[in-house]
């Protein structure tokens, strides 16, 4: 479920990085105002202990496959929301550092998808909701399932928008969004029974623990519809500003090859790809206006001018169309590889002979 | 997270190669943090048919591979084994995108083929860029670079203390499964409720060692504000090393090295 920094356009992984950076620094000020400083290693070390849980894993019964406890919903019973987000956004800066989960740019997407929507959407408005002043076990029991398999659903749900948003993929809205809810329907329920499980065994041996989280004053509905709000406005701001820095700095890259290469030889292939694709749309799209369309509109009027100016731009001088720019450009990856190569070469040469 | 063993072994080999003294190694925490965010945001922002044009950066990795003295094969394993997504979500291109946007000879290529290859390619890149950054500057470096280019002190408190308590807790866990394990005979006790009171005792556990360190910091005078005393200097090298870097990301970014190098090998051969 972590993205992966190939998938992602830096437009968006820009925008997270900034939700993210904003909601980093909201929760950490947030948690200055609370002045409990026995939260402080709390914190680290129940940032280790989901680690360490992840790494006991049950094994589900008929499947063969084996499940793990996941870690915003626990955290932000044990923490509240504001501990609980900084604890995730550590454990998934460590991920990404050491298990290559993920990746640098990819971070600000992975935090909030699996730190943002537990800790501040699924815990304070499902599980308090559910559990209410005075736990009993059915009740952290259907609080702690609900909320984690819609949390995993809406974590999932932002994988959908981010890689879609990134454009890297050709996947179609309706085909993506059908593999990844399902799957994540099914890892949200293991996840719940095994918080659920876990959260109800530290509530029957230590009562005080489950409910020093608490209802907590922080998040009534006024301050948390602030949170929301000012976050969606440094969303829309950042995605603003990035997209048009995006639109104006590569693409002017190309838009300036476009302009070099003087005429737009557009030899789209029609293999009736266009006509198969739109009949695939009406079968698949769950929003037919959102994304698909608008990806492939784009495609018509950008990609492929685009593209085939990139390609035909050297074709000028050079007879052999793209067969040509293509052996070129291998021949000459190829060579910078190996340049590559022996550089390294060297300097590892150097290095052992130095020492 | 294959087994736990495995994992635990792994960050603390990460950890052992983080320590080497090097002339990377040496460099300042931040210097090494920009130059990785500078090549990830480089290589992320190329085309999505871009194939050709990617493949100079993996001068990056060599070279620092090759002065950091990097265990290679290792490092290759790791990227191996967090590819799985990346191929999944990627390997759908060619099935979607079938228009014809490259010859080779015969063989037409479909612009899904190409936007594939370039998935590939683009995290092999930045997959290993961050594991360059963790086995040449290590944790506590990172979590250094963080703290003075600005981060909240909150989350990077929180990513020492993970981080120190992380090995420990990692072996407590190793401990409970390998008992478990030991005790169960044809599967039995390895379901879902011998869990919840394994992971719960763990948690209880880690509960009480936590309520412990915070009165051994107490002790030692903590007044909820952790200071981190470690001097930085970001030297001239230090900068030398991020803007070289970035100037060649930024030419390598611009100009399609290997289309224009194979344009002029394949004029002087005819």
């Amino acid at each position: 479920m972590h993205m992966a920094d190939a998938l992602i356009s830096p437009a968006v992984g820009g925008t997270m990085w900034a939700a993210t950076a904003g909601l980093t620094i909201y929760s950490a000020r947030k948690l200055k105002q609370e002045i409990d400083d026995s939260k402080v290693p709390l914190m680290g070390v129940l940032g280790a202990f989901v680690f360490a849980a992840q790494m006991i894993n049950f094994t589900i019964p008929a499947t063969g496959s084996s499940g793990h406890l996941g870690g915003g919903m626990i955290l932000s019973i044990l923490l509240g929301p504001h501990a609980a987000f900084l604890v995730m956004a550590s454990i998934l800066t460590v991920q990404a550092l050491f298990f290559a989960d993920g990746g640098l740019l990819a971070l600000g997407c992975n935090i909030f998808n699996l730190g943002f929507f537990p800790c501040f959407v699924a815990y304070p408005l499902i599980y308090r909701k559910i559990v209410g002043e005075t736990p009993t076990q059915s009740r952290i029991l259907a609080g702690a399932m609900v909320s984690a398999v819609l949390g995993l659903q809406m974590g999932a749900f932002g994988v959908v928008l981010e890689t879609l948003f990134s454009g890297v993929t050709e996947l179609p809205f309706g085909t993506f969004v059908l593999l990844m809810q399902p799957i994540h329907l099914a890892i949200g329920i293991v996840e719940g029974l095994a918080t659920a499980l876990v959260v109800i065994f530290v509530w029957k041996a230590r009562p005080e623990i489950v409910e020093m989280a608490g209802p907590s004053p922080a998040l009534a509905a006024g301050s948390l519809r602030k949170v929301l709000v000012g976050f969606l406005l440094l969303a829309v701001i950042t995605g603003g500003a990035l997209s048009w820095f995006a639109s104006t700095h590569p693409d002017g890259l190309e838009w300036s090859m476009f302009r070099t290469s003087g005429k737009e030889e557009l030899e789209a292939p029609e293999h009736g790809v266009h006509s198969s694709l739109a009949e695939f749309q009406k079968k698949t799209a769950f929003l037919p206006d959102y994304d698909f369309k608008k990806d492939r509109a784009e495609k018509e009027s950008n990609t492929e001018p685009k593209q085939e100016a990139a390609k035909s731009s050297p074709a000028e001088q050079w007879p052999a169309v793209s067969a040509g720019t293509s052996v070129a450009g291998i021949v000459g990856a190829g060579i910078t590889m190996a340049v590559a190569g022996i550089i390294g070469f060297g300097l590892k040469r150097r290095q052992q002979n130095k020492s | 997270m294959a087994t736990p063993d495995a994992s635990a072994f792994d960050i603390s080999y990460l950890d052992i190669i983080s320590s080497r003294e090097t002339s990377i190694h040496r460099l300042d925490p931040r210097a090494k943090l920009l130059t990785t965010l500078a090549f990830v945001v480089a290589v992320v922002s190329f085309d999505k048919y871009a194939v050709a044009g990617l493949v100079p950066f993996v001068i990056y990795p060599v070279v620092v591979i090759a002065l950091a003295d990097l265990p290679l094969g290792y490092l290759l394993k790791k990227v191996l084994l967090a590819a799985p997504f990346a191929f999944f979500i990627g390997v759908f291109n060619p099935f979607y995108d079938r228009e014809i946007l490259a010859r080779l000879g015969p063989i037409a290529v479909s612009g899904g083929w190409l936007s594939f290859a370039s998935i590939m390619i683009r995290f092999f890149l930045t997959v290993t860029a961050a594991l360059l950054l963790i086995s040449t500057t290590g944790l506590n470096g990172v979590c250094l670079a963080l703290e003075k280019l600005g981060a909240p002190r909150a989350f990077v408190v929180q990513l020492l203390f993970l981080y120190r308590y992380l090995f420990v807790l990692g072996d407590e866990a190793t401990r409970l499964t390998r008992a478990r394990s030991l005790r169960s005979f044809g599967g039995r006790g390895m379901g879902i409720g011998v869990f919840g009171s394994l992971v719960g005792q763990l948690l209880l556990r880690t509960l009480d060692r936590a309520r412990r360190i915070h009165l051994a910091m107490l002790c030692r005078g903590f007044d909820g504000e952790v200071r981190l005393l470690r001097p930085l200097r970001f030297a001239g090298m230090d900068l030398a090393y991020t803007l070289g870097w970035s100037a060649l990301f930024l030419v390598m970014r611009l100009y399609d090295i290997p289309q224009r190098l194979g344009t002029v090998i394949m004029e002087l051969l005819r």
